[in-house]
């Protein structure tokens, strides 16, 4: 078995990344679609703040919306790949430094984790 | 109403004209270096009329977008060094955190203030002449027990080695850059080149791609705060991510050979007026 190198590692990666990037951006213009040929013709106003609703800012709302396609359901559920694009990265990394046998590195990506996951709570609180 | 509906637009016209603007944003943005995020919030503030939350909300989630897009071609060039990120991401995580519930407090008119200030200061930032680097700097204690110090493929051909200065000072940088991201939905980018290159002494390109390998990352760290908060607005962010995120990922196409000097002068002009406009509303009350 070879041995794993930072280059390894990078390579994943950067295909992680890409691959979360672009199937993100797909899903998010699928339900742009969908939105816009449903309410193409609305007329939307975000001069007034009013906070997104329970469905299109919690996991199981989203879930939801974007299940029964809803355009604007399926583009949050794009949206959340794209930020768990990130997450996986950094997830991925721990087991990428646990190859090398780096416990320091090991220890500092997990509390990155960590606090990422500790930020989603709140989105997730809605399951 | 031509102020809540823009010139009676309909949802159709208002994302082809967002998607629009936002794919020049990203374009000037890859191009310049100087980044598409931090215009898009006074564009759909000024231009669209957007609450500031809204488009934060949607600036974020293009930063995320465009970071992971540049990150995974770079990483594999070799130049972004993945300890020196993975260690200052904790830093520029915790103040993502504590940003993003900063921008639910802090008043709509003191964050369109905060951030023209830092579009007039990312506006002088990116006239100032760049110090020569110093080369062949000796071993720092905590940067090599930190395992930071490494090496990559130069201009001149070969691998050039770096030693990593002033973690410390680098860390604390690191917070605020994480601090004014998660406050104001921008990668700030800059702030963290600034660390790194100036602070830690790393060399620039090592900088510049380490600092947008952890854009997203840090971006992340808010965003969450923000989708739950309904700061993501599908409408508004749906134009505005695929937008930039279009325009960047063309920017770097024909950045290779493209002669931007010009251009990043006329572009931190537009930083720069977009600044003062941004302070101006904020003061007169009208963001």
């Amino acid at each position: 078995m070879p041995k794993w190198s930072d280059q390894n590692i990078e390579d994943i990666v950067g295909t992680l990344l890409r691959v979360g990037v672009t199937t993100s951006a797909a899903v998010v213009l699928t339900g742009g679609i969908i939105y816009l040929l449903r309410h193409g013709s609305s007329h939307p106003d975000y001069h007034i703040f009013r906070g997104e609703p329970p469905e299109l800012s919690t996991l199981s709302g989203i879930f939801h919306e974007a299940f029964t396609l809803h355009g604007r359901g399926i583009i949050q559920l794009g949206l959340l790949l794209l930020i768990a694009t990130p997450v996986a990265r950094v997830a991925f990394s721990i087991w990428g430094f646990a190859a090398e046998h780096d416990r320091m590195y090991v220890i500092f990506t997990t509390i990155v984790l960590v606090i990422l996951l500790y930020s989603l709570l709140g989105v997730a609180s809605g399951l | 109403m031509w102020q809540t509906h823009l010139f009676g637009m309909n949802a159709f016209e208002f994302t082809m004209l967002v998607a629009a603007g936002s794919f020049l944003a990203g374009l000037l943005g890859a191009l310049t270096g100087l980044g598409g995020g931090v215009v898009l919030v006074p564009l759909l503030t000024i231009f669209f009329k957007a609450d500031i939350r809204y488009a934060i909300g949607a600036s974020l989630v293009s930063v995320i977008a465009t970071s992971s897009g540049a990150a995974a071609a770079y990483v594999k060039e070799g130049f972004s060094n993945i300890r020196i990120g993975m260690f200052l991401e904790i830093a520029t995580t915790v103040g993502a955190l504590c940003g993003a519930f900063l921008a639910i407090i802090v008043p709509t008119r003191a964050l369109a203030m905060i951030f023209g200030f830092v579009l007039l200061y990312s506006a002088y930032l990116s006239r100032k002449p760049r110090p020569r680097a110093q080369r062949n700097l000796p071993q720092d204690k905590l940067a090599t027990k930190l395992k930071m110090n490494g090496s990559f493929p130069s201009e001149e051909g070969g691998i050039r080695q770096y030693n990593v200065q002033n973690v410390p000072a680098g860390f604390s940088l690191m917070f605020g850059a994480g601090a004014l991201s998660g406050l104001l939905g921008i990668g700030s980018g800059a702030v963290k080149v600034l660390a790194m290159d100036q602070a830690m002494k790393i060399p620039f390109k090592v900088s510049t791609t380490t600092s947008n390998f952890m854009i997203g990352v840090t971006a992340a760290a808010s965003a969450g705060i923000y989708l739950s908060r309904g700061y993501i607005d599908p409408g508004l962010a749906m134009p505005v991510m695929l937008g930039v995120l279009a325009g960047s990922l063309l920017g770097v196409h024909i950045l290779i050979k493209a002669e931007t000097k010009v251009l990043r002068l006329v572009f931190s002009l537009v930083i720069a007026f977009l600044g003062a406009q941004m302070i101006y509303k904020g003061v007169v009350g009208t963001i």
